[in-house]
């Protein structure tokens, strides 16, 4: 499909996969191919690592940080309570308190993520989530706050993020997986708890670095035990486990997929090309 | 120098943390290191504070036996020593603190029903973390067992274990926290200046309801802070015991090598050295093919050398970032990645290839 209506789609991607499977990666390409395509972008990292290695900045991409810190200083900001909050956020006593209603740290930084959306920061929004299971707390948290807190500016809040995140034309969820067994069970079990819990809709999921060699021929008459031959039984292992954890993926997730390959010299430049690419191959409408 | 290093580290030390960031093998690592310890002798005491699955599944007793907050032993054919695995479950051991400094049954039973209580050991950011070092703490003293693994999240938030003490002792210690427990008759009248607004801003926060049950909580947890606070200095003291021993855990991959230089530096900065890092998972050396080769055998030798080129140039941050620390370099071993082998035998040859490394 056409990779400017892919990616306008929705106003706000949310990045999310286990540690290691190159999330940040993805969510940086994102915002680029977004730009390419005439999209204005911006990246949003939400647990304060530095962005990538050499940083957003280098590769002149638009980007800010929201840590759970400052989205709570600033709600008590806008609450009038800009005074004493610093003392309260570093006495530890609101972060203590805070927990009485678990997951408001999360809700904060949703509903700033909100703030930027409704504010038009920009065409698209990638937010580059918390690693793997903290994503889905995160997200789940919305849903459960908006259940149990009777009234005030909590339930407010809830009830907006909720709301975005149940508008499949303001927020989607991208996973990112890698063809390996323990990422994909936990990009399928995510999937299905994503669905059922929050309601949020699922753009297709991206499998990073995919080995797309086709397998190598090896004849008999060369020495078993050669380096040539050994690496290419390991390179033929590899091929082979992907191809597995790709159909087991397919068999138990019925979302369109999104490849992108191994590709150990690939700059973000030939990622977005590589990106586009599987976008344009996608079938059908909207996502 | 290096396998040597890592079976004196297995040998010498009591306890040893596991660190690094998602997808380096750190569970199924920690399990490996776990069992060449018990097979070296030692009786071993493993613990996750990742969902046991994972835990249960590196040791091949998934569906078998489960995986509590109390350790199980595993049985192991050719160990000179034990093995045995637990999962941290942060609420009871939560619990089982309250009731050792509860004065009585009442006052712990009191703060257990209380549903600030309930919330925070559960869910409290920093919580999971003390409550690791906690059990940590606990095993360290368990005369069960002469080593302690902990196999840690894979988060940054891993090492707030080491300052969680601190902190708890910080948070006890803080004027606001004083206020807070004040009983509402005496005293209130001094601080009344300060307690209103700060708690009328923590009430805009997260509602008066919440705040209620947080002071119900703060006010039956009176009397136990002395506990906690000694509690938490001996916890302290444990982590930067010189027997402690930390191991950072990472691949050859970009993301996983600058979290592993985060997690060298932030271990420096608290005063812990680390014993040793170790590269995991990394593309094997194949050695050289000769210029008769097929086209595409000899492609594929280039483009697998190249991956490790790649691999090694990302690991030369942090090697020349530290040039002191030990290493050592774990090759990829096909099997482990591939799920239809017998988990406990790609324990074993993860063994073998740590011994073989270097």
């Amino acid at each position: 499909m056409d990779p400017k209506l892919f990616l306008s789609a929705s106003r706000v991607f949310i990045v999310a996969g286990k540690g290691g499977v190159g999330k940040s990666t993805v969510a940086a390409t994102l915002v680029t191919a977004a730009r390419r395509v005439g999209l204005t972008s911006l990246l949003v990292e939400t647990d304060g690592k530095p962005l990538l290695v050499g940083g957003a900045g280098d590769r002149g991409l638009t980007a800010c940080t929201i840590t759970p810190a400052e989205a709570l200083a600033e709600y008590l900001d806008s609450s009038g309570l800009g005074r004493i909050s610093r003392r309260l956020v570093t006495s530890g006593i609101v972060d203590v308190v805070a927990s009485a209603s678990p997951g408001i740290d999360h809700l904060l930084v949703l509903g700033k993520v909100k703030q930027l959306e409704r504010g038009r920061a920009a065409d698209v929004i990638v937010v580059d989530g918390p690693a793997a299971g903290h994503a889905l707390t995160m997200l789940r948290t919305p849903r459960a706050l908006a259940d149990s807190v009777v009234v005030g500016p909590i339930k407010q809040q809830a009830n907006d993020v909720l709301g975005m995140l149940n508008d499949e034309t303001r927020c989607q969820v991208v996973l990112v997986t890698i063809p390996e067994p323990t990422p994909v069970n936990e990009a399928v079990e995510t999937a299905f708890s994503l669905e059922e819990n929050i309601g949020v809709r699922l753009a297709p999921v991206v499998v990073n670095r995919v080995d797309v060699h086709p397998p190598i021929d090896i004849p008999d008459v060369l020495a078993q035990d050669s380096a040539a031959v050994r690496a290419a039984r390991f390179r033929n292992d590899r091929i082979a486990g992907h191809a597995r954890c790709l159909d087991d993926l397919s068999r138990r997730l019925p979302l369109p997929r999104i490849q992108l390959p191994l590709d150990t010299h690939a700059t973000l430049a030939d990622r977005t090309d590589q990106l586009l690419g599987a976008i344009e191959n996608l079938e059908g409408g909207a996502p | 120098m290096t396998r040597t290093h890592l079976d004196q580290t297995l040998a010498n030390s009591r306890v040893v943390v596991v660190a690094g960031s998602g997808g380096v093998g750190k569970t199924t690592l920690s399990a490996a290191l776990a069992v060449r310890a018990a097979i070296g002798g030692r009786r071993v005491a493993v613990v996750t504070i990742d969902p046991a699955k994972r835990l249960a599944d590196a040791l091949g007793i998934a569906g078998q036996t489960a995986i509590g907050n109390e350790p199980v032993r595993i049985p192991l054919d050719d160990a000179h020593g034990e093995l045995w695995a637990l999962m941290l479950d942060t609420r009871s051991t939560f619990d089982a603190l309250v009731d050792r400094y509860s004065p009585n049954a009442d006052q712990a039973q009191r703060i257990r029903s209380n549903l600030f209580y309930k919330n925070i050991s559960g869910a409290l950011s920093g919580t999971q973390e003390y409550m690791a070092a906690e059990k940590l703490y606990d095993l360290n003293g368990d005369e069960r067992f002469d080593l302690v693994i902990v196999d840690t999240p894979p988060t940054r938030q891993a090492l707030d274990f080491l300052s969680a003490p601190a902190r708890l002792r910080r948070f006890i210690d803080h004027p606001v926290y004083r206020i807070v427990i004040a009983p509402s008759s005496v005293g209130l009248r001094a601080v009344s200046a300060v307690s209103q607004p700060v708690l009328r801003a923590i009430a805009k926060v997260v509602g008066a309801q919440a705040l209620d049950d947080a002071l119900a909580f703060f006010r039956a947890f009176q009397g136990l802070d002395a506990g906690f606070r000694q509690r938490a200095h001996d916890v302290d003291r444990v982590l930067h015991e010189p027997s402690t021993a930390y191991i950072i855990v990472t691949s050859g991959q970009a993301e996983p090598v600058a979290e592993a230089t985060y997690f060298v530096d932030a271990l420096e900065s608290a005063n812990v050295a680390v014993s040793l890092v170790v590269a995991n998972r990394l593309m094997p050396y194949f050695g050289g093919g000769d210029i008769s080769l097929p086209a595409p055998l000899a492609g594929n030798l280039r483009e697998l050398a190249d991956e490790r080129r790649a691999e090694e140039s990302n690991l030369e941050v942090l090697r020349t970032a530290r040039p002191d620390t030990p290493w050592i370099r774990v090759p990829l071993v096909p099997e482990l990645v591939d799920e239809r082998l017998d988990t406990f035998a790609s324990l074993r040859l993860l063994g073998r290839a740590l011994g073989d490394a270097d």
